[in-house]
């Protein structure tokens, strides 16, 4: 399959008062036609900084120092900022967290959706807005023709996400950014919302990157997943890999800290501390000092991405083959024995 | 083991923010037992906050009876006696940004409780107090003198809990402890919840829409649905035979971190409808709650 988006060693740093933020440190990867990636990282992994790079999005204050990415073999990085705004909104689209900030809230739905479409197409304004009264439909707005003509604040928190969504589609983008789409919602809201952005994806075809600290919702829409860890990808693999053949001690501490609902008795197995800050990084491995099963040389040196499969590299020194043999911890394992729900066809 | 004796008691409570609008909280019972954890779900707006801050009466109480440990303090009308309950009944509040005080160091945050309810003889007894809970919620001692913005997230909650604790109190309401911190310190921060319960033999009222977490933290648990309470019972039965479609619509939709599992679920829908206003809850198996309407039907 032929790569659509080709992120490749980019790196992003901040400057602030407190001084550099090292936000986004060498992070490759790739995303094909039609398929699902999952970034996943707790809030300042990088996550929404690699996003906003790739949109060109970024703060003032931010600076990318390093790498490409690359639409179609066409470097973005590079395009002028009239070029840029041809690819945002209609080429790559994005749909925000906060449905409330995202939308204007002096202008009416129907319009703001009809806005983007003419933006990025000629087309008549009633042309616009009869693709709009479809979108809003389509995103399951019900009685679309009157609700066309209310303001964001007429809607509850979901249907506003719901529109947000449309906005985002009305260009027909090849690629979708969603930055925590449901983070604000409540599950069976949050259900709904990943099914219509799964709906959405197979109608068009797009690519989606989907950006969330949420281990439910990834099994629930990635192809593949990206691990973050204080700006870095620490593992990437399909989803059947990192779920079910983890090697990255960071995505076990994260599979293992949030009960499943067979969890009961036994204490939490949390990762002790907190993650580090971007500024001063201590030498070696970011994650060793929370590590577990840190080896010496995680305090040395930054382990490079270590290949496990075709598709599944992991960057920790323990995959290095002179490191002891560790094997994926029993408490990993033992989740999918727990789980009667779980489907047990499992290589 | 639990004593099964109630420590809160709650009846009819019902709670309206303006006059003649729809409650909030509409005729909701149930009893928190001593030393245990009792969670309440729902959808955001379904009215289990606004039970939570009525049961420390931080919020007015428009009709029904609170009862703690025997006392009505829905009748609570000196001081003394709010102050008296207030020492033994404490919150627990979502936002670790919001609820602390950026202008006190954080020895004056916790020691409000202290200050307030006279419990320390003098000032060095106070700050070694101070000292005591800040080292039993993992917070070193000598950062007493900071500013809550010098902490993180999981930090200025572990600040939270030993304010709370402070007053050593039987009681404390966890108004969505743990959604506002990252998946990483949100187990940190359970398991310190826990610690001190059985240290302490705290009763907690658990908040959260995290119904995974409610489920590994909570004896019994009460679903909420618009402001009443449409099932409740021990959580493990409940999470196992859920009776109300609401209950069912709201389980069958949690994400559950396993591919597999995704791939192939189906979702109950549930439709919103009203519920009807004589629906009360009847029992259906032992210890298990449904509310229904007149014909025994699920409302």
């Amino acid at each position: 399959m032929m790569d659509m988006l080709a992120v490749k060693h980019l790196s992003v740093a901040f400057d602030t008062v407190a001084g550099r933020v090292q936000a986004v440190r060498n992070v490759s990867f790739s995303l094909c036609r039609g398929e699902t990636l999952a970034l996943v990282g707790e809030s300042g992994c990088g996550k929404s900084a690699t996003c906003r790079a790739i949109m060109r999005l970024l703060a003032r204050n931010a600076q990318i120092t390093e790498g490409s990415v690359e639409l179609d073999g066409q470097d973005l990085l590079k395009l002028s900022s009239s070029a840029m705004r041809k690819i945002r909104g209609n080429r790559i689209a994005m749909i925000f967290q906060d449905p409330m900030t995202a939308l204007d809230p002096t202008m009416k739905i129907g319009r703001q959706i009809a806005e983007t479409i003419t933006l990025h197409r000629r087309v008549s304004h009633a042309a616009a807005n009869r693709r709009a009264l479809e979108l809003l439909a389509q995103v399951g707005i019900e009685d679309a023709p009157r609700r066309f003509h209310q303001y964001p604040h007429e809607f509850s928190g979901g249907q506003r996400q719901r529109i947000v969504i449309a906005i985002a589609l009305a260009a027909d983008p090849d690629i979708l950014i969603a930055d925590e789409p449901t983070t604000a919602l409540d599950v069976t809201m949050q259900a709904q919302i990943l099914d219509l952005i799964r709906a959405s994806q197979a109608r068009t075809g797009a690519s989606v990157i989907f950006i969330t600290h949420d281990l439910g919702v990834v099994a629930n829409v990635a192809d593949r997943v990206a691990i973050m860890y204080a700006g870095k990808i620490v593992e990437t693999g399909t989803s059947q890999e990192i779920f079910y053949d983890p090697r990255h001690p960071y995505t076990w501490g994260l599979l293992a800290s949030m009960p499943t609902l067979n969890t009961s008795g036994e204490r939490l197995r949390a990762i002790p501390g907190t993650p580090p800050t971007l500024i001063h990084l201590p030498q070696g491995d970011a994650f060793a000092p929370r590590n577990p099963y840190a080896l010496e040389a995680d305090f040395l040196a930054e382990p490079p991405m270590f290949k496990i499969s075709d598709t599944h590299y992991a960057a920790t020194w323990l995959l290095d083959p002179r490191a002891p043999r560790i094997d994926v911890p029993d408490f990993i394992q033992k989740r999918w024995e727990e789980d009667p729900c779980a489907s047990k066809s499992r290589s | 083991m639990r004593v099964e004796k109630s420590l809160v008691k709650v009846e009819h409570l019902t709670h309206r923010y303006a006059a003649g609008a729809t409650p909030a909280v509409a005729d909701v019972s149930f009893d928190i037992r001593q030393g245990e954890t009792f969670g309440l779900v729902g959808e955001s707006g379904c009215g289990k906050t606004t039970t939570g801050r009525m049961l420390v009466r931080l919020l007015g109480i428009t009709s029904g009876r609170v009862y703690f440990d025997g006392q009505d303090i829905s009748a609570i009308r000196t001081r003394l006696e709010m102050l008296a309950f207030r020492r033994q009944a404490q919150i627990i509040f979502q936002d670790p940004y919001a609820s602390l005080d950026p202008r006190k160091k954080v020895i004056d945050i916790i020691a409000e409780g202290i200050d307030v309810h006279h419990l320390a003889e003098n000032r060095r007894e106070r700050n070694e107090q101070v000292a005591c809970l800040m080292e039993s919620v993992g917070l070193r001692p000598d950062y007493a003198n900071r500013f809550p913005h010098e902490f993180s997230g999981g930090q200025r909650q572990r600040i939270g809990i030993a304010r709370a604790l402070a007053t050593q109190p039987r009681f404390i309401v966890c108004d969505e402890p743990i959604s506002a911190l990252d998946v990483s310190i949100q187990a940190q921060v359970v398991n310190l919840l826990k610690d001190e319960q059985h240290k302490r033999g705290l009763t907690y009222l658990f908040i959260a829409h995290d119904l995974s977490m409610v489920k590994y933290v909570s004896d019994r648990i009460g679903v909420m649905y618009r402001g009443r309470i449409v099932e409740m019972g021990d959580a493990q039965e409940v999470y196992a035979h859920p009776q109300h479609p609401y209950t069912q619509s709201l389980l069958s939709s949690i994400p559950r971190p396993d591919p597999d599992t995704e791939r192939n679920r189906s979702r109950i829908p549930y439709e919103k409808r009203e519920i009807a206003q004589d629906a009360t809850m009847i029992q259906v198996s032992p210890g298990h709650y449904l509310l229904c309407d007149p014909h025994g039907r699920p409302a």
